[in-house]
């Protein structure tokens, strides 16, 4: 590790892994209660299982996040961390929060815990990703201020990289984007409207600057391909992602009641969206093959390979599968738009994480690589991991396609649950891969703690 | 080894080709270009399918103002060559002046399309109307945009040229800037026709 400071993103990146493991747990019993609809009722409810797994995964990404820009700013800027004590303390505060929130969400009926926590004095919760109560996102507010005021600080008083300069605007634009999620308006069209500010132009916009940006440093780390290289295939990225991401956002005004014109600026903007995925896919695969040297971690090298390919197929082709307005007429809501989610996550976010846990994790433990037996151990987990979700895809799109056709496409169409009935086989399906979801993550979670004994000087 | 060899041998036969301007600005062109593409085949598309109402809604559309963007903009282009051209020749005056003529087309191109909008949003016309106004106003809107982008980056160019910065000895910058600006020109040479003529 090249800077002392550097050492606060450890915390992160365990907190980030715990609460991915959570998030996988509540994933498998909500898997489970599509199938068997009573499973744990009335301890966890369907809709809470849902919302613990959905903001498991938003809060462990951004711990994610906020780790790997404390690990990579200090190296980029060249300089120590402006303050490694208000990382110290604000990674505290996220995680009580974070904790207090779930708590509060599995112990007391969610109107009870509105109730608790003012949601009378300022109304935010109710909706989907956003349920956090007023106290928990105020509190994301405050940690992400001080976040980005210690990361900002470090990168004015030190070097100015192009590779940091985006992780910072795609850090800045999270926090301004999130401030949408204390807007709510009464008319609903306006609510869901300015609700996508905050989750499209966070998954589909400024999250991908933070992706891209990861990625360029770790390849640099471990390709050694000249900077000016990476920086450029990075701006080119960069400017797809925007030119295509932010009016991308007309994807989602199809039918909530917003003007037929975006119907068409939706369609069009958001078919290009999966351009800037496959510039990443081409880009990380292009510096592997052009590397100047063998960096030992072989396994963050596969991670970055793979972020590119599954975020690519992910978020690219399974999102235009159903982006197209004619298309998401029959599509809207269905399992097609959770295969897209759980490939898109995984792929884009999770695997980005996963790899900047992966090289900086040994470093952090002071040396260059893992041994050789433990990287192979990772390699496995990513494999299963990988393959999973590709079964976790196939299944729920095999799903929504049976679901479009029965209940709205055919000629005698079915009420919703008696098609869910019908698709169940598929459902159990991707409960097992799902399964094999949880070895693989159990497996690289082990990895770290196995094979020790030959360890590669730093 | 030996291909090395035989490489070196063998002079070139025809001078290496030289991309103007910046590898990066040639990739920004070329995804403007695209999202552009998908707007006019989206327009074919939906006129295909309902061509009587896009003929008739044609003929409410300002074809001189058209035209005379359409000269501004391929005079515009015309003096940023000239820019170019003079970086070239090393002529220091005549960078800047041509720059800044480059921008006053530009700035009449502005002029002339917010008379054409204050007339049709006067007469009542927005993006709800139908869908050639919806057509006619996005495509228009979104070139509108460009333009003032590429005004931006005329601006920056003739800060820069009056500071002496491009010449014989790099002329990098100005082209990435002059290649934009050929695009946005280029965008409006299809769209007018597209829109406004071809029926």
């Amino acid at each position: 590790m090249q800077f002392k400071s550097q050492a606060v993103a450890k915390p992160y990146f365990i907190a980030a892994i715990g609460l991915f493991v959570g998030q996988i747990l509540f994933g498998l019993i909500l898997g489970l209660q599509y199938v068997l609809g009573d499973f744990l009722f009335p301890a966890i409810p369907f809709n809470v299982a849902r919302m613990v797994h959905t903001n498991l995964l938003i809060v462990w990404l951004l711990f994610g996040f906020m780790g790997g820009t404390y690990y990579m700013i200090p190296e980029e800027a060249e300089t120590e961390l402006f303050s490694p004590k208000l990382a110290l303390l604000m990674f505290w505060v996220f995680l009580v929060a974070g904790a207090l929130t779930i708590v509060g969400y599995l112990a007391v009926p969610y109107a009870t815990l509105a109730e608790l926590t003012g949601n009378n004095l300022l109304e935010t919760m109710g909706r989907e990703f956003l349920e956090q109560p007023l106290p928990t996102k105020l509190g994301i507010v405050v940690v992400a201020l001080a976040f980005l005021f210690n990361v900002t600080m470090t990168v004015l008083k030190g070097k100015k990289t192009a590779i940091a300069t985006v992780l910072l605007i795609g850090l800045w634009g999270l926090a301004v984007f999130f401030l949408f999620s204390f807007y709510n308006p009464v008319n609903v069209v306006l609510d869901k409207f300015f609700w996508w500010w905050t989750v499209h132009l966070w998954v589909e916009g400024v999250w991908e600057l933070i992706l891209g940006s990861f990625l360029a440093f770790v390849l640099i780390k471990t390709t050694g391909v000249d900077r000016e290289v990476i920086e450029k295939w990075l701006y080119v990225i960069v400017t797809l992602t925007l030119i295509s991401g932010i009016i991308g956002t007309g994807h989602h005004y199809f039918w909530i009641g917003t003007p037929e014109y975006w119907q068409w600026w939706g369609s069009i903007f958001s078919a290009l969206e999966p351009i800037p995925f496959f510039g990443m896919t081409v880009f990380a695969f292009n510096m592997v093959n052009r590397r100047r040297r063998e960096h030992p971690n072989k396994a963050a090298v596969l991670w970055a390979l793979g972020t590119g390919v599954m975020a690519f197929l992910g978020a690219g082709v399974w999102g235009f599968l159903h982006t197209l307005a004619p298309v998401n007429y029959y599509t809207h809501g269905t399992q097609i738009t959770a295969a897209h989610g759980h490939m898109a996550f995984y792929g884009a976010y999770a695997m980005v994480n996963l790899m900047m846990i992966s090289y900086a994790m040994p470093i952090l433990n002071g040396r260059a690589a893992n041994s050789n037996k433990s990287q192979v151990l990772e390699m496995w987990s990513f494999w299963l991991m990988t393959v999973a979700m590709v079964f976790i895809t196939l299944f729920l799109t095999a799903a929504g396609i049976l679901q479009v056709w029965l209940q709205r496409v055919s000629d005698t169409p079915l009420p919703f649950m008696v098609a869910q009935e019908k698709i169940a086989l598929f459902y159990w399906m991707r409960e097992w891969a799902g399964v094999m979801f949880l070895i693989g993550l159990i497996l690289y979670i082990t990895s770290f703690f196995y094979g020790g004994q030959e360890e590669k000087a730093a | 080894m030996c291909a090395m060899t035989t490489a070196a041998l063998i002079p070139p036969e025809t001078p290496q080709k030289r991309l103007p301007g910046d590898l990066a600005i040639w990739f920004f062109i070329l995804a403007e270009m695209l999202a552009f593409a998908v707007f006019f085949a989206s327009y074919a598309f939906a006129r295909a399918r309902n061509v009587e109402m896009f003929n008739l809604y044609q003929q409410t559309l300002d074809r001189n103002a058209g035209a005379l963007n359409t000269f501004l903009l391929i005079t515009g282009s015309w003096f940023v060559v000239r820019a170019v051209q003079a970086a070239h020749r090393n002529d220091q005056k005549a960078i800047p002046r041509n720059i800044l003529l480059g921008f006053l087309c530009g700035g009449g191109f502005l002029v002339v399309k917010v008379f054409e909008y204050a007339a049709k949003f006067g007469a009542g016309i927005s993006m709800s109307t139908n869908t050639f106004y919806m057509f006619y106003i996005s495509l228009t809107f979104f070139h509108f945009m460009h333009v003032i982008l590429g005004m931006v980056i005329l601006t920056i160019l003739w800060v820069q040229a009056r500071k002496g910065v491009y010449g014989s000895h790099d002329a990098h910058g100005l082209e990435s800037g002059a290649a934009y600006w050929h695009m946005v020109d280029l965008l409006w040479i299809i769209l007018f026709p597209l829109v406004y003529v071809m029926r």
